[in-house]
């Protein structure tokens, strides 16, 4: 059994083809797994195998996918780390869910996650914290940590998640795994429980580059259920580059200097990489992205502002938990949400709330606006001369838990270097590049919009030439 | 004496929100309904359920830029959805997808009433209080129906051109005709397709600024709109007479006790914290569009017909608008128009004479009833009019012979020679015997007449009508008397 954990999906699913494993032995190694784990990365776990029809014909072999918990699944709690939402179970199934499940990937399990994917250390669930699965004192990144630590953990072939401001591919980078975030609009958002609608996106977590593109080749898509979503121009294709030749990477210096807060040993495997990209053939320039310091101030005004209509339905009417308030309808509203929402939520609701208020909406909202729109200009330019932009995932490794818990501020820091690609709503993967002090550190590069395949083929060109190797993880 | 009483300007404006029939909701694929059981139109979208999204039903955005047009509205290239922010049951989502400061529609002009501008938006769901007030404060119990949730409306903003309880009821019906012509919508008050809210504030006559407003809600007909301006301005013009402002708030009307009552203050206070809809692209609208929009428009709207009748056949203001704004009435004239002369009577109608008999008919039919469906087919109210006009016969026969026209039908003609109703002239009936008659009766007023006081002439030819029961003309009367008494 343990051997099958060490396929990777796309392997696994060449051994389904081949018939020399069966899709439900393979889903129920997994879910054996998934069921017994000791890092909360899930909130639901399958309790069978599905019946089988024809999964060894389908494009992913049945290799069975874990999917965070805001992703809405029929009849199957989707409760977006939100005590608000417990045992919620919707009446139907985000497209991109649908999508895998068509393509052959079915539902293992609903992964934890911080509350309506506001946070990056995974502290935030109302349904406790997330393992590291390098090291279960730390936490394993988010706001998709779930799905993080269960890809890293082997309590999953790969698994779904969503980005909004790094929160794929930080919890990837702090889990040694790779993370995909795909250009805004290229994943339909039907069905995903919404933190900040112009940011979120859907996006693969997985074992390696190959499987992350498999999982984007069947989740891309105009959905008709999303006027935001986009028409792909073209296919994804599967990685296969070998080298870098004639790739050229920029090293933003407003990003990686001293703003950045990098840790060392971060640092020290950044360069490494950079040095090995520059033995694949690529170039190693410094590349200026001016308004990118800002990114981190207009994402906290944007993301909250959205969130503070987006969470406004979560009112005890309808669904979810309801405080009742002595037959007064506020009092009842004040107790539903009083107690069903947590810290940070209350507090990114509150931000939300002020800088659209009637007086601040030109200075806050108005202004952060302006902010993004300088920020995808800024990248723009810089793809004029750059095929990437690469930086570290995050400038710390993972941290104890609780260590940055009381200090919103540090927490949001984490997520220096992942939000100024969300702003822009451009593609961005990480991967491993490296451990340092026995922890993962990982590799950002960021590419235009809808760059996703040679993202991808940079990626893996790197990846085979880093040679990192997570199987500590899975023991 | 300082009797220098101040004389008070009604100024107010509309807004008008307009259900739109389209089959689908304004943001989701549940059908439209009205009086189906409770919450059975529903979905993700419409319930407002977690991850969820809006998509905008592009029939909506056709019928709002049919509007715009015929409106005379400058339609946005691209306009843009806002979330509108405020919490009650019956708004699943906490906001309300509306348009704001980008329109679909701005400018424009109806009537006699300038547009100000006209956006899409979403409806709310329906609240049913359990309790006496009917209203969620103080009721036992509420519940919500979802099915009307998320209907798409359009409203439409005038600017402050009305000037009157009255014109605040006619220009609604001139509008809802419009509306209805136009195919988009029911516009039926009584189910709420239509629902019409005033702005009103009072300045003194001749004053250029504007004095302070109030919003007044709840007014499910044209009737009880009337009567609600009505009241406001009143209560208004009297607070200050006393010297009190008017305080700025919105009040709700009660038809039952013609009275306003402010809303509660928690209702209204809102910051409604706008900002543009993540979740939707700008609406884009192309040339393409517009002209699938213009292409689906009716060859002439009220408005023009009104002013066609009023231009081109010389009906009076009054009377072209009561054709043109009641279709059924506007139809009907016309084809009494067209049927006119077809007896082989080669007289040219006279369009205005027409006119005149058009309220008559109705006010014999009953106000609301179409004379198509009538006893009097329209060539016959043509040919009765071309009689009058030819002075065949006197206006007061002409009444009579429309009373049986709208009993028993058939051809006025053939009526009025049955009855004898036919009009007397001075050459073969004897009409000059009976003014003479006439004189020699009053010859007071005679000679009153004679030296230059014209007013004295009413009794005399009312001697002579009540003589020939109404079957002479007053004007050939009057003119037989000045000949008898030499002017």
């Amino acid at each position: 059994m343990s051997e099958l954990i060490e396929l990777t999906a796309a392997a696994a699913a060449e051994r389904i083809r081949a018939r020399e494993i069966a899709p439900a032995e393979l889903f129920e190694a997994y879910r054996a797994r998934a069921a017994g784990n000791d890092l909360n990365a899930y909130t639901w776990v399958a309790e069978a195998p599905p019946a089988d029809d024809g999964y060894a014909q389908a494009p992913l072999g049945g290799v069975p996918v874990a999917v965070k918990d805001l992703f809405c699944t029929e009849g199957v709690p989707s409760q977006s780390g939100s005590k608000i939402l417990e045992g919620y179970r919707p009446p139907y199934t985000a497209t991109v869910v649908g999508k895998l499940a068509q393509a052959g990937a079915p539902l293992l399990g609903k992964t934890n996650q911080d509350e309506f994917a506001m946070g990056s250390s995974n502290e935030n669930s109302g349904f406790g914290p997330v393992l590291n699965p390098w090291d279960r004192s730390r936490v394993p990144g988010g706001s998709s940590g779930g799905s993080a630590a269960a890809v890293a953990a082997g309590l999953a072939p790969w698994a779904l998640g969503t980005d909004t401001g790094g929160s794929i591919r930080q919890p990837a980078a702090l889990c040694g795994i790779v993370g995909l975030k795909p250009t805004y609009g290229a994943c339909s958002r039907h069905g995903m429980i919404a933190f900040a609608s112009s940011l979120d996106q859907a996006g693969p977590l997985t074992r390696d580059v190959t499987d992350a593109a498999l999982i984007l080749r069947h989740t891309i898509g105009r959905d008709r259920h999303d006027s935001t979503s986009l028409e792909f121009p073209g296919e994804i294709a599967l990685p296969q580059a070998e080298d870098l030749k004639g790739i050229r990477l920029g090293v933003p210096e407003e990003l990686t200097g001293a703003a950045g807060g990098i840790e060392p040993g971060v640092r020290e495997s950044f360069e490494s990489t950079l040095a090995l990209a520059e033995r694949l053939g690529a170039t190693v320039e410094p590349c200026r992205l001016p308004h990118a310091p800002h990114a981190l101030s207009a994402y906290y005004l944007i993301a909250p502002a959205e969130a503070s209509a987006n969470l406004a339905r979560f009112d005890g009417v309808r669904y979810g938990l309801r405080v009742d308030g002595d037959a007064d309808l506020i009092t009842m509203y004040s107790r539903t949400r009083d107690a069903g929402f947590g810290p940070e939520v209350k507090r990114r609701i509150m931000l939300g709330t002020y800088a659209l208020s009637s007086g601040y909406y030109d200075a806050y909202y108005g202004t952060a606006q302006k902010v993004r729109t300088k920020i995808a200009e800024d990248f723009d330019n810089a793809f004029e001369r750059f095929d990437f932009i690469v930086t570290p995932t995050s400038p710390c490794t993972a941290f104890e838990l609780g260590s940055k818990i009381d200090d919103p501020l540090a927490m949001y820091l984490n997520d220096f270097l992942a939000v100024p690609m969300s702003l822009a709503g451009i593609a961005a993967i990480s991967i491993p590049s490296g451990l340092s002090e026995g922890l993962p550190v990982g590799f950002q590069l960021a590419g235009p919009a809808f760059s996703e395949s040679r993202l991808l083929d940079a990626a893996y060109a790197l990846e085979r030439a880093i040679g990192f190797d997570g199987s500590e993880a899975r023991r | 004496m300082s009797s220098e009483k101040v004389e008070y300007e009604p100024v107010i404006g509309l807004e008008i929100h307009v259900q739109l029939s389209t089959r689908t909701k304004m943001f989701c694929g549940c059908r439209l309904s009205f009086n189906d059981p409770p919450n059975v139109h529903t979905c993700p979208t419409c319930l407002g359920l977690p991850g969820a999204l809006p998509v905008v039903n592009a029939r909506a955005v056709h019928f709002g830029i049919m509007i715009g047009l015929a409106l005379g509205c400058e339609i946005a290239e691209r306009s843009l959805f806002h979330r509108k922010n405020y919490f009650y049951p019956d708004l699943p989502k906490g906001y309300q997808i509306s348009q704001y400061d980008v329109p679909l529609c701005r400018g424009g002009r109806l009537g006699d009433v300038r547009i100000h501008r006209v956006h899409l938006e979403e409806d709310a769901a329906k609240l049913n209080h359990l309790g006496t007030s009917g209203r969620i404060h103080g009721s036992d119990r509420s519940w919500v129906d979802f099915n009307r949730g998320g209907t798409p409306l359009v409203e439409i903003v005038t600017e402050p051109d009305l000037r009157s309880p009255e014109q605040a009821r006619e220009w609604p019906s001139l509008l809802r005709t419009t509306l209805r012509q136009l195919g988009v919508s029911d516009v039926n008050m009584e189910e709420g397709s239509l629902r019409v809210d005033a702005n009103v504030s009072v300045r003194p006559a001749g004053a250029t600024e504007l004095g302070t407003k109030t919003e007044l809600k709840n007014m499910n007909s044209f009737r009880f709109l009337e009567r609600g301006v009505r009241a406001e301005i009143i209560r208004q013009i009297a607070l200050l007479e006393q010297g009190e402002p008017v305080l700025q708030e919105t009040l709700h009307y009660d038809p039952a006790s013609d009275s306003l009552t402010p809303l509660r203050s928690k209702e209204e206070a809102h910051d409604y914290r706008y900002f543009p809809e993540p979740d939707l692209v700008p609406v884009v609208a192309t040339e393409e569009m517009v002209a699938a929009a213009r292409a689906d428009l009716p060859a002439e709207l009220p408005a023009e017909r009104a002013a066609r009748y009023e231009n081109e056949l010389g009906l009076n203001a009054d009377t072209a608008r009561l054709f043109a704004f009641r279709t059924e009435l506007g139809d009907y004239f016309e084809r009494a128009l067209a049927a006119a002369g077809g007896n082989g009577d080669k007289r040219q109608i006279d369009p205005v004479e027409l006119s005149n008999w058009i309220p008559q008919l109705v006010e014999r039919i009953g106000s609301d009833s179409d004379p198509a469906s009538s006893n009097v087919a329209p060539e016959s109210l043509a040919t009765l009019a071309t009689m009058v006009k030819a002075k065949e016969v006197s206006r007061d026969a002409a009444r009579e012979v429309l009373t049986r026209l709208v009993e028993e039908g058939g051809d006025p003609r053939a009526i009025i020679e049955r009855e004898g109703l036919g009009a007397l002239t001075a050459d073969d009936d004897g009409l000059g015997e009976l003014v003479d008659r006439a004189i020699a009766a009053d010859p007071a007023a005679a000679e009153q007449v004679r030296s230059g006081n014209m007013k004295a002439i009413g009794p005399l030819v009312g001697y002579v009508m009540r003589e020939t029961k109404g079957r002479a003309d007053g004007g050939e009367i009057t003119r037989l008397i000045r000949e008898r008494l030499g002017l």
